[in-house]
């Protein structure tokens, strides 16, 4: 077998499983997002953009269709929230991240290890450690009314703010340790050059530190913003069910909703947003190495 | 003529843990003086640095900026800038960019800033690549770059640590004129440090060297040469052969001593009449043959290594091993061969009697 040979058939293997892990199921995923909903559940195939237009518009009792917002809310809140929580991941992630890099070698290792730490436990058990912190009673609450700062208070569990703290919590280490990485790469001679060069600490954090770790945050952006786009979990327990993401929305349509084909035109639209994002990450990190 | 001092370091000490980096160093550096720390690496002349730059403070002293006690300044306070070992551009920044920086802290008006970005991009001979950033550049072109970012704000003091280590010979001796002709042409006080001697005897107006935490000695190139306070300073700085002395008598500056090669009358530094001491004698200035006047010593060669421009001989005299080096005038010229016998000479002046 010849090399330009080799290099075709010497990746079939790797062919095989692309094709059995990710164009066999998304294709799947697809052409039920295309059929039509089947009388008793499941589907029938078909080829149809009604569980499509079902996004955007609702039919009446008359057959008429009509603008609906109640799922492009939920698009858009999943978006939002996502978006949020990335950003509010990455202002905790630099000064974390930055510690952990000025850390003497020693302990370096053993910060990482600590951020990885909640990895090893169930993610369900996690987040449902914020109810008990949270929740009616909760350790918040009981610590606020022990100390006499408030007697009665709304609850905090169940809100969006409840979401988004469970988001931030279970992703922060993917953003953290990218930054991580590239806060380590970073040369302390060009703080010192910032510095000598009469930069004060904000000067030569917004003008060489993050400059540089850029990269690092982008990189992390992307591990918290699409996982977030995702979330199931976080939505049930600390939202409480009321306030629905595009993950529970999926669920429910492929679950109670005996829905599959606009579940799955929710999840295609899921991804396409990814892929967006993605993208748009992919074509800026380009410019970047454009100008370097 | 009365000088000003730009840096007065008094008494500073440093020291890391149970390790003393600097034990209470004292000297003056004035205006317009391109003055260099040299010594082998840890002897402290790298923290001094950094503690007049400010990003270390002495364990205990003080240290003055034109009179001004500057160790409560933070880096970015103090009139001083620096080129570092590495350069340390600001690699997302294009070149005007890196020595605008500065400028903009200090906030000057743009206009003045542009001015002064081209000003500084022609004296070091980049204006076109003003654009550029710093990863397409050589390691020359960086050097420069960094020069023209730490002087452009007219720094009252430009500290230079190795900047001249990370280039290639030939380009290391093109920017020591260069290093030497921008110090002339700003009138700013350089702070050289380097480990290279050669580079020291170059440039510098004075040169402090610096040893296990201790000024060995301050004074002109030639001074630190010709005449070293000691045996780590005739050591460090050139090659020298070290003869067992014995002091005879002290008259003044001049001593006399006994050494394997017979009594010498020279110059001292340290003798005590009675006490051992050393007699320092550099290879160059032992004659071979007939190049020398004087009484003749007898030896024979036993070492020969070949330098290019000159050849180092290894000379057996009454026992004691002898380095003579000779200038190679003649190419292909009769060149000794070991086991030649040779007739030695040097003028008692040019060695000196230091204290062991």
């Amino acid at each position: 077998m010849s090399w330009r040979d080799f290099r075709i058939w010497g990746l079939a293997p790797a062919w095989v499983i692309m094709a059995l892990t990710l164009v066999l199921p998304i294709g799947i995923v697809v052409l039920v997002s295309l059929s039509i909903r089947g009388a008793y559940g499941g589907f029938d195939w078909g080829l149809s953009f009604d569980s499509y237009a079902k996004i955007l518009f609702e039919e009446d009792w008359d057959g008429n269709l009509a603008f609906t917002p109640q799922y492009l809310a939920i698009i858009g809140r999943t978006l939002w929230l996502a978006g949020l929580t990335t950003l509010i991941c990455a202002v905790l992630a630099l000064p974390a991240a930055y510690v952990i890099a000025q850390a003497p070698a020693r302990w370096k290792a053993v910060l990482v290890y600590l951020v990885t730490l909640p990895f090893w436990v169930s993610m369900i058990v996690r987040v449902y450690a914020w109810i008990i912190i949270l929740g009616n009673d909760g350790v918040i609450e009981k610590t606020l009314r022990g100390l006499g700062l408030v007697t009665d208070m709304d609850s905090l569990l169940f809100t969006n703010g409840a979401m988004l703290t469970g988001l931030v919590y279970s992703y922060i280490p993917l953003m953290i340790l990218p930054v991580f990485a590239s806060i380590e790469k970073l040369d302390p001679a060009l703080i010192e050059a910032s510095h000598d060069l009469y930069g004060s600490r904000w000067v030569t954090a917004r003008r060489v530190i993050l400059p540089l770790t850029l990269p690092g945050l982008m990189a992390g952006a992307v591990l918290v913003f699409v996982p977030c786009l995702g979330a199931v979990l976080e939505p049930i327990l600390l939202g409480g069910g009321k306030t629905m993401m595009m993950g529970n929305l999926i669920q429910t349509q492929f679950g109670g909703g005996r829905n599959w084909p606009f579940g799955a035109a929710i999840a295609v639209t899921l991804m396409v947003l990814v892929m967006v994002f993605l993208m748009l990450n992919a074509l800026r990190a380009r410019r970047e190495v454009g100008h370097a | 003529m009365e000088r000003k001092k730009a840096i007065e370091v008094q008494n500073v000490a440093k020291s890391f843990g149970s390790f003393q980096a600097l034990k209470g160093v004292s000297f003056d550096i004035y205006d317009n003086e391109f003055f260099t720390m040299l010594g082998p690496s840890g002897c402290g002349k790298t923290t001094l640095l950094r503690m007049i730059a400010g990003f270390e403070s002495p364990t205990s002293g003080t240290i003055r900026l034109h009179g001004r006690d500057i160790l409560d300044q933070p880096p970015h306070k103090r009139r001083v800038n620096t080129v570092f070992q590495s350069y340390a551009l600001f690699p997302h920044m294009t070149l005007e960019a890196n020595i605008a920086f500065a400028l903009e802290n200090l906030g000057w008006e743009n206009a003045r800033i542009r001015d002064r970005v081209a000003q500084m991009l022609d004296l070091v001979h980049m204006t076109p690549f003003a654009r550029r950033r710093p990863a397409q550049l050589s390691g020359g072109q960086r050097q420069r770059i960094a020069l023209a970012r730490a002087l452009a704000s007219e720094p009252e003091v430009l500290l230079l640590d190795e900047p001249l280590s990370a280039l290639d010979l030939k380009l290391r001796q093109a920017m020591r004129d260069e290093l030497r002709a921008l110090q002339r042409a700003t009138g700013i006080t350089f702070i050289f440090v380097t480990h290279d001697q050669e580079e020291a005897l170059d440039m510098s107006d004075r040169i402090c060297v610096l040893g296990a935490g201790e000024v060995q000695q301050i004074g002109a190139p030639n001074e630190i040469y010709e005449d070293p306070e000691n045996r780590f300073v005739a050591d460090f700085i050139g090659e020298t052969n070290f003869l067992p002395a014995e002091v005879v008598s002290v008259e003044g500056d001049r001593a006399t001593v006994t050494t394997p090669l017979g009594p010498v009358t020279t110059w001292h530094k340290g003798a005590v009449a009675g006490a051992p001491a050393m007699l320092s004698l550099r290879p160059e200035k032992i004659g071979m043959e007939d190049q020398a006047p004087g009484e003749a010593l007898h030896g024979t060669i036993t070492g020969r290594n070949y330098m290019g421009g000159y050849t180092h001989y290894t000379v057996t005299v009454n026992g004691t091993e002898l380095r003579v080096s000779k200038r190679n005038a003649v190419s292909h010229g009769a060149s000794l061969a070991v086991g030649a016998p040779v007739q030695l000479a040097f003028r008692p002046d040019s060695a000196r009697v230091l204290a062991r």
